[in-house]
């Protein structure tokens, strides 16, 4: 019978299935940092357990990380929170009591970890890959099996190298057409989760296919595949094509020699078969795309760019007006405000979702020759790891960013998610690439507008969004 | 892990869709490395007016009094209604931990996101999944007569409204409802399958040795 990608994965990876309808699946790669993991730890220490396998963990710190120059410098010291040092302190203590091998807050390699574990080739096409973390669905980019889990899977997989699943479902996302100049896989996938909603995977496993999937490079298919969470989907995955192979190759900690050769033969069947069936699939054109960015509290609330924000007042749905009416209100936006009128306060690039070379690369080619507008208290440009950031200063995307007024910092999630220093205060208006704008997620009262990097330089630029289409820098 | 059989409670309704874990609980109270004290600071940022942070003294704090569960007559409520798609986002676990912490022990609404929903069984939350009209129903009972009470019977899985003489049945899986009803280590049952781990990896280790690096150096 014909299989999808996942049913494959799934089935390669099934250790045991029971009778109740439960699976037992056996994880190839499990990423661990501070801020899910310290109670598993404790667990499995309280239950007197030892790790399955050591090896097949990779851990480093990322959410609590100062990204500050001069703070990184002190190591441990410079992180001025006490209660975020701790949390970094008990992941270092926790990796040196069971062995547990990763990059510590100095290492050169450390970033955030779904940054860093492709860039080493800690994950690979075909594995099953999982971490404390939502936006494991990353990893799905490379024809693995990625997802995210709770602390106690954490502490599960730690101790069994397995999981108890059912298994979910199949969705394909077809993308047909090419994305227009200015348009980026980030303007993809906001206009997939726009079009299916923040539900609208719960359940499933997208595999996101089609010629605009197929031109995307890995890092743009991992942009998309980190957003399939916030349409519900735990799992996104992209096939295994010549790219897949290409980005895999020489990368650290991928095979070599022999062993590459057998593992590329087995990674080339990483694809769907024909005739597959899906359970649902979507249709979406790339070639119609705009830029996107959201305007309200959840991912789902997103337009194109020379749009105008919706008016509560059309919509029939007495549920749905009131939650656009709090969003709104949350947003401070007015009905039929144009979304190119929204002031910005503050910028940040960087993240899970876009703090790789490509997107460095994109925002620089818009700021270049450029400034940061006046009314823009802050641009932030954070480089999703060590690697990325030593690329990007080789190839001096740190002085084009510096000389437009951006501050170039050190690598973790930052703004993403406001754990360590950098954050929104009450009421600022936030051009960010990062995958979240729930109400606070970037600082209490902050409002965050979801874009790709190119929307968010050209934003910290102009102090308002434009469209990229209509713009020179584009 | 706690177990869970039957609960009757007060339910607390909170209209509501897309609850983001984010506001369960905000990511400044995620610093902490205990399972517990999360209960304080559940919803923080629509229970109180200000921003909360690690450690506060609580009572101190100016509360928002429209917040559901800030009213007295949902001071003691034990079971949470909502809508559609509650626990969506991040897969942090302090979410179903503050809910319980705080008292918590159901949670009704028409859909859950999928990790937040896995993450409610591990701890002794049950996470009930009704029908978009059952849910309305029940947000209609609870606001015409503030301070009801549910009777959850997860054996029979049901939930019981006595006062309107209403039974509502709800679907579960096996696995997750037995392992709720006896509060089983999922740790100690999937390590009764360790011959079967093992067994898979020496086939893994045979088909796909690159997955086992000490072998491939």
């Amino acid at each position: 019978m014909a299989k999808t990608l996942y049913d494959k994965l799934w089935d390669s990876h099934l250790v045991e299935q029971r009778a109740d309808g439960s699976a037992l699946i056996y994880i190839d790669r499990h990423l661990i940092h501070e801020v899910t993991s310290p109670q598993a730890f404790e667990g499995l220490r309280l239950a007197g357990r030892a790790p399955w396998r050591v090896d097949a963990n990779l851990s480093m710190p990322d959410h609590n990380v100062s990204t500050d120059r001069a703070e990184r410098a002190q190591g441990m010291a410079g992180i001025v929170d006490p209660t975020s040092r701790v949390q970094v302190e008990t992941l270092a203590s926790n990796v040196q009591a069971y062995d547990i091998p990763g990059f510590s807050m100095d290492d050169p390699r450390q970033g955030i970890v779904h940054v860093v574990g492709p860039e080493q080739g800690a994950t690979l096409p075909g594995m099953t890959v999982v971490c404390g973390d939502s936006h494991t669905s990353t990893h799905g980019a490379l024809g693995a099996l990625a997802h995210g889990i709770g602390t106690s899977e954490v502490e599960h997989v730690l101790a069994t190298q397995c999981l108890v699943q059912q298994k979910m479902q199949n969705m394909l996302v077809w993308v047909e057409g090419s994305l227009p100049v200015g348009v980026s896989a980030k303007d993809l996938v906001l206009a997939i989760i726009g079009r299916i909603g923040t539900a609208g995977a719960t359940g499933y496993a997208i595999e996101f296919a089609g010629p605009a999937v197929r031109e995307l490079s890995i890092e743009g298919r991992m942009t998309v595949c980190n957003m399939a969470i916030e349409a519900g989907a735990r799992a996104g995955l992209v096939a295994v094509d010549q790219k897949t192979i290409d980005y895999v190759r020489g990368r650290p900690m991928a095979p070599t020699g022999q062993m590459w050769d057998k593992a590329e033969v087995a990674w080339r069947e990483l694809v769907s078969d024909p005739g597959a069936e899906f359970d649902r699939r979507v249709d979406l054109d790339a070639s119609a795309l705009k830029p996107q960015v959201t305007w309200g509290n959840s991912p789902e609330l997103v337009l194109p760019v020379d749009e105008n924000v919706p008016d509560p007042a059309q919509e029939s749905d007495p549920a749905k007006r009131e939650s656009m009416q709090r969003a709104l209100e949350y947003m401070g936006l007015e009905p039929g405000q144009a979304i190119s009128d929204i002031q910005i306060d503050r910028v940040f690039i960087g993240s899970c979702t876009n703090s790789r070379l490509e997107d460095l690369r994109a925002a620089a080619s818009i700021v270049a020759g450029h400034h940061v507008a006046d009314s823009v208290k802050q641009a932030l440009v954070v480089p999703g790891s060590g690697t990325v950031k030593q690329q990007a200063e080789a190839e001096g995307l740190d002085s084009i960013f510096s000389a437009a007024g951006f501050e170039w910092r050190e690598p973790g999630c930052s703004m993403c998610l406001a754990m360590n220093a950098d954050k929104l205060g009450p009421g600022e208006h936030c051009a960010s690439t990062s995958n979240r704008n729930f109400e606070g997620r970037q600082g209490f009262g902050g409002r965050t507008h979801l874009v790709s990097p190119s929307m968010a330089a050209a934003a910290a630029i102009h102090g308002h969004f434009v469209n990229l289409q209509n713009h020179s820098e584009a | 892990m706690q177990q869970f059989d039957s609960h009757q409670g007060v339910v607390a309704p909170l209209d509501r869709a897309n609850v983001d874990t984010d506001l369960i609980i905000p990511k400044q109270f995620l610093k902490s490395i205990r399972r517990t004290g999360f209960g304080p600071n559940l919803f923080d940022s629509l229970r109180y007016l200000d921003e909360g942070a690690i450690g506060q003294d609580n009572d101190r704090r100016p509360r928002n009094p429209d917040f559901v569960l800030n009213k007295p007559e949902y001071s003691s409520a034990s079971i949470l209604l909502a809508r559609e798609n509650f626990g969506c986002g991040s897969s942090r676990e302090h979410a179903p931990w503050a809910l319980l912490d705080f008292g918590i022990r159901c949670v009704i609404a028409p859909s859950f996101a999928d990790i937040f929903y896995n993450n409610s069984f591990k701890n002794g939350l049950l996470p009930i999944v009704l029908d978009d009209e059952e849910v309305a129903e029940l947000f209609i009972a609870v606001k015409s007569a503030p301070g009801l009470e549910l009777a959850v019977d997860l054996a029979a899985q049901t939930v019981i409204d006595n006062d309107n003489q209403r039974t509502y049945r709800f679907s579960i899986d096996e696995f997750r409802k037995n392992c709720l009803l006896d509060g089983l280590d999922e740790i100690g049952l999937t390590l009764k399958s360790s011959a079967a781990i093992k067994a898979f990896e020496a086939r893994q280790r045979a088909s796909s040795p690159w997955l086992y690096p000490e072998q491939s150096a």
